[in-house]
């Protein structure tokens, strides 16, 4: 059935119980995306690693459906203190994924690759890219701003 | 039994027949969003291009003239529905355009007067100075709310909304604090796309009457589903589309008193709203003409004209009591299934057909994704009337909206796919 092809178990397991969700009060840059066609919303912090200022630490809030709640959750384990040149190469290969242009590659993607099965649904697709936008948004903006604290700003 | 032959009416329309997601049966809940079409308003249209087709209020061939006729005799056909004088009915794009009308003659004229340019006689009723105020609702359609918040934001007038009860309808205690001395229009829906809600109109109109204030009245969700007359809702403008009541898509219309949009300056300009041009000016054509500039929407008029004439074959009020049983039948479904909470009216006085929902624990988007896989259109998301969404706390809602080729078998299906999404996502 299509339908499961979509939700598979482990993209359900990622949005029931979704891996570093709460907002860091500590940032570099802050981005609000949302979708406008549904109202699925993100608000997302990147800050700078101390130990590596290269490196992006992710915190973020959101809410939606399943694959744009999902799809955070895997954002964050996959490009939580990474490089922006590791995480752009992640963006895009979801991107193409999603347009069926590239097979799934598990390296680039982890659990991402489980989101294959939104391609069959243009209408979801902005759903599973919401929070790889946001973070690429916020990750440029980081590597060029100072740190800011919540309450400060 | 219903009061319509549901089977004998969905053979009328082609696409009902086709399936879809791997060969399950249509159920279309979605008519809110657009209605189906039937045979006879296909065939109106590809018949006015196939014998009569001419570009309309231009040219003197026969063809020409054929068109013109058919076109002007489907405003005649249109405007008699809601019981309008042929005229005073302006075909648009679509409502979206009949209200940005309404609300561009407010800032043309505005605009004019500024600068001392001619304006037809009685324009000063749309020049809005700062300080003036528009009065909208908190259920508004988008396209009944940014238009006006645009002007506003172009004009110094201010805005301001009656507010919504806890159980989905309009805060009349409002109406008394909210339209002033100052408030120049009140615009609101007829029925509400997300809640279902229909608006006592009087109430409404007579407090912006009693200020002098310009009534204008959102019909998209009233005037496919119910009897609706000009004369008894003694509004000023009407605005709705023609899609939403099984006519083609881009043709929409506006309704106006008639000696208010004599008074209106031109919206869009060009070719055929002219009464003469020079190099330096021009002076423009009467209502309707003055505001349907460029070759006119004829075949999508004539379209509509037998959607007109499809909705007159079964009845309206026939219309209107199936609609509200099959509501009902809704209301009190989902009522049954634990979980599930609908955003809207749930008694059986002023509800239109659009049922929004609900389901703890799962995202409308996946409620619809898993009706879809059933065969089920529902709309999701905010319904463009994100206040709405807002004011009940719910980020968005799953909704079905119901025509005269739904029946109960289609209420049971979407129960039934409730409870399967539920059981998909293990929250209930």
């Amino acid at each position: 059935m299509q339908l499961e092809q979509m939700y598979q178990e482990i993209i359900l397991d990622h949005y029931k119980r979704p891996h570093g969700k709460g907002l860091a009060e500590s940032f570099n840059a802050e981005v609000n995306h949302v979708n406008p066609t549904c109202g699925d919303e993100i608000t997302l912090r990147v800050t700078r690693d101390p130990a590596d200022d290269q490196k992006l630490l992710i915190s973020y809030e959101n809410q939606g459906c399943s694959i744009s709640q999902a799809s955070a959750s895997i954002l964050f384990d996959q490009l939580n203190d990474q490089t922006l040149q590791i995480g752009e190469q992640a963006v895009d290969h979801l991107v193409a994924m999603l347009q069926r242009v590239e097979e799934p590659n598990e390296d680039v993607l982890g659990d991402g690759i489980a989101l294959v099965g939104v391609a069959q649904y243009p209408a979801r697709v902005k759903c599973a890219l919401l929070a790889w936008m946001a973070w690429k948004d916020a990750a440029i903006q980081a590597l060029g701003n100072e740190v800011s604290t919540e309450g400060e700003k | 039994m219903s009061v319509l032959d549901v089977v004998a009416i969905r053979k009328d329309f082609p696409i009902l027949a086709r399936t879809v997601r791997d060969g399950k049966k249509l159920i279309y809940l979605d008519s809110g969003a657009t209605s189906q079409k039937p045979a006879s308003v296909l065939d109106a249209e590809r018949n006015f291009y196939e014998t009569h087709n001419a570009a309309v209020h231009r040219g003197a061939h026969q063809l020409a003239e054929e068109a013109t006729v058919a076109f002007e005799n489907a405003r005649a056909n249109i405007a008699g529905f809601i019981g309008a004088q042929t005229n005073d009915v302006v075909f648009t794009k679509n409502a979206t355009e009949s209200l940005n009308l309404v609300a561009y003659s407010f800032l043309n004229a505005t605009l004019k007067s500024l600068r001392g340019a001619p304006l037809p006689a009685g324009a000063e009723r749309f020049v809005l100075k700062d300080g003036d105020e528009i009065v909208v609702t908190e259920m508004e359609h988008h396209s009944n709310l940014v238009p006006w918040q645009e002007l506003c934001a172009k004009t110094g007038a201010v805005l301001k909304w009656i507010g919504l009860t806890d159980d989905g309808r309009l805060n009349y205690a409002d109406l008394a604090t909210v339209i002033t001395a100052r408030t120049k229009v009140v615009s609101f829906t007829h029925q509400s796309n997300l809640l279902g809600t229909i608006n006592e109109v009087a109430r409404v109109r007579d407090a912006a009457r009693a200020v002098g204030a310009i009534v204008v009245l959102d019909a998209c969700q009233s005037i496919p589903h119910m009897s609706v007359s000009v004369t008894e809702l003694d509004v000023d403008f009407i605005a709705w589309s023609g899609h939403k009541m099984l006519g083609p898509m881009g043709i929409g219309c506006l309704w106006g008193r008639k000696e208010l949009l004599a008074s209106m300056p031109p919206f869009i300009s060009g070719g055929s709203m002219i009464e003469t041009v020079t190099m330096e000016t021009s002076t423009y054509a009467a209502a309707p003409q003055r505001f349907e500039a460029g070759v006119p929407m004829a075949a999508q008029a004539v379209a509509l004209s037998a959607a007109v004439d499809y909705l007159q074959n079964i009845g309206i009020d026939k219309v209107e009591a199936h609609e509200h049983e099959l509501t009902m039948a809704t209301i009190a479904a989902l009522r049954e299934i634990d979980g599930v909470r609908i955003i809207g009216p749930t008694d059986a006085n002023d509800r239109g057909s659009a049922v929004s929902f609900v389901v703890d624990g799962i995202h409308p988007h996946d409620v619809g994704q898993v009706l879809d896989s059933l065969g089920i259109a529902v709309r999701v998301g905010h319904h463009c009337a994100w206040p709405v969404c807002r004011r009940y706390k719910v980020p968005a809602t799953t909704r079905a909206t119901f025509y005269i080729y739904n029946d109960l078998s289609d209420v049971q299906a979407l129960a039934a796919g409730i409870k399967q999404a539920q059981e998909f996502f293990g929250s209930n």
